[in-house]
């Protein structure tokens, strides 16, 4: 049930090389840099989003990421499901408004698979970028390399799935929309939503608590996934796998590690959810084709390696 | 001069070459080596550790976590971050086996 989550607003990514991580993200995937921070915390956009930032790159001597923000409709919503997640049990953390610029104060907190999430009321509303919000124009001009269009979600690594479940779905009104079950019937893989996306955020079963499998970026065509790649290609950026398609949400994508071994995902397609749509179960036993349709094989980089 | 390195593997007893400016991996994966497994190519996940035995080379950036300082001073470095200034003899240590979620 919603409760007044609306979407992925952020995420908050460690790079070991800031020159080199901008140029990756900026350059290659075409997110649009809109500003820089006194701590050389550099924030970017992709241009269809309508807030001022997605993304934030901060240096630091180990890759992985920091956080995952939620953005909820209003302060009203924020200080209920701050309640309610106070009242479940769960430590909050009180992040000041400004913390991130012309971002409103933040509520933090971790869920049990070790990740670091965040809900936020106010961000500052620039409008999608190069593009006016009256008799706008289909896309804007000048977009850079891939031309990513959005921050769609993210993908985590973690213990403890059935309590980090029960955060999302129970407290915060997430749907569940795709599960992995093991022949035990205990779920190793939950894809959630708040809207009408696939997912919005997921989780696979993995011993060490907090690990980053990747942040995704939507793509408009089957045909600029392929232009990706070729991007991928002309930059000799290091490749995971793909072009191809997941049985898991069946978008079709490309997976690709940005230059400190983080990986990003670009995609297109992939299947909705309205509330009245019941979870679809992929089974261990075919765990190959639900990841990778095509292969139908598990491919050992994609499992274990994380940041 | 242009011709590379010679990274000599005592684990395998293999030797390949390596580019001036290219980094260990890179010269195992353009050749199919599979000396240790390729992770993320970036320094950030650990997969592809190393042992340089002799030689010199440059380090790119690394996880701190994967090649803490002590380790790289140790010459436990990762493949896909370090570029030879000298021949090389290197150790691929065995991998642990990998566990799929099942
Ligand atoms: S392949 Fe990831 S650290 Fe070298
Ligand atoms: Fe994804």
């Amino acid at each position: 049930m919603k409760k007044g989550v609306i979407r992925p607003g952020h995420v908050q990514i460690r790079v070991l090389d800031m020159d080199a991580a901008v140029k990756h993200y900026a350059d290659l995937m075409g997110l649009i840099e809109t500003d820089r921070d006194d701590q050389g915390r550099v924030y970017l956009k992709a241009w269809s989003e309508v807030d001022k930032f997605s993304v934030v790159l901060r240096e630091a001597d180990e890759p992985g990421c920091d956080f995952m923000g939620f953005k909820v409709l209003d302060e009203e919503v924020l200080v209920q499901l701050e309640k309610d997640l106070v009242d479940y049990g769960v430590e909050v953390e009180q992040v000041r408004a400004e913390e991130l610029k012309d971002c409103g104060r933040r509520v933090r907190f971790t869920v049990p698979s070790g990740h670091a999430f965040e809900l936020y009321a106010d961000k500052l509303y620039t409008g999608k970028w190069g593009l006016s919000s009256v008799n706008p124009e289909a896309w804007p001009r000048g977009l850079r390399g891939m031309k990513a269009v959005r921050f769609d979600h993210c993908l985590f690594y973690g213990p403890e799935l059935a309590a980090t479940y029960d955060v999302f779905v129970n407290v915060l009104g997430f749907d569940l929309v795709e599960q992995v079950l093991d022949p035990e019937g205990t779920r190793v893989a939950q894809f959630l939503t708040v809207s009408m996306k696939e997912h919005d955020v997921a989780f696979i079963h993995h011993e060490e608590k907090g690990k980053f499998h990747h942040a995704s970026f939507h793509l408009e065509t089957w045909d600029d996934v392929l232009r990706a790649a070729d991007l991928i290609t002309m930059t000799d950026t290091s490749i995971d796998i793909g072009p191809t398609r997941h049985g898991l949400t069946h978008g079709k994508t490309i997976y690709f590690f940005d230059p400190s071994g983080n990986r990003n995902e670009v995609f297109c397609g992939g299947d909705y959810f309205y509330p009245d749509h019941k979870p679809v179960t992929w089974k261990t036993e075919e765990l190959g084709k639900a990841i990778f349709y095509h292969d139908r094989v598990l491919n050992e980089r994609f499992m274990t390696v994380l940041t | 001069m242009g011709m590379g390195f010679h990274v000599f593997n005592r684990t395998t007893g293999g030797h390949f070459t390596c580019h001036e400016g290219q980094s260990v991996l890179k010269a195992m994966e353009q050749r199919g080596l599979k000396c240790v497994p390729v992770g993320c190519r970036g320094g950030g996940c650990g997969f592809c550790k190393i042992q340089v035995l002799e030689g010199h080379f440059e380090c790119g950036k690394m996880s701190k976590r994967h090649a803490p300082p002590e380790a790289v001073e140790k010459g436990e470095v990762l493949a896909c971050r370090i570029y030879p200034l000298t021949d090389l003899i290197i150790e691929c240590p065995p991998q642990p086996a990998v566990d799929f979620a099942s």
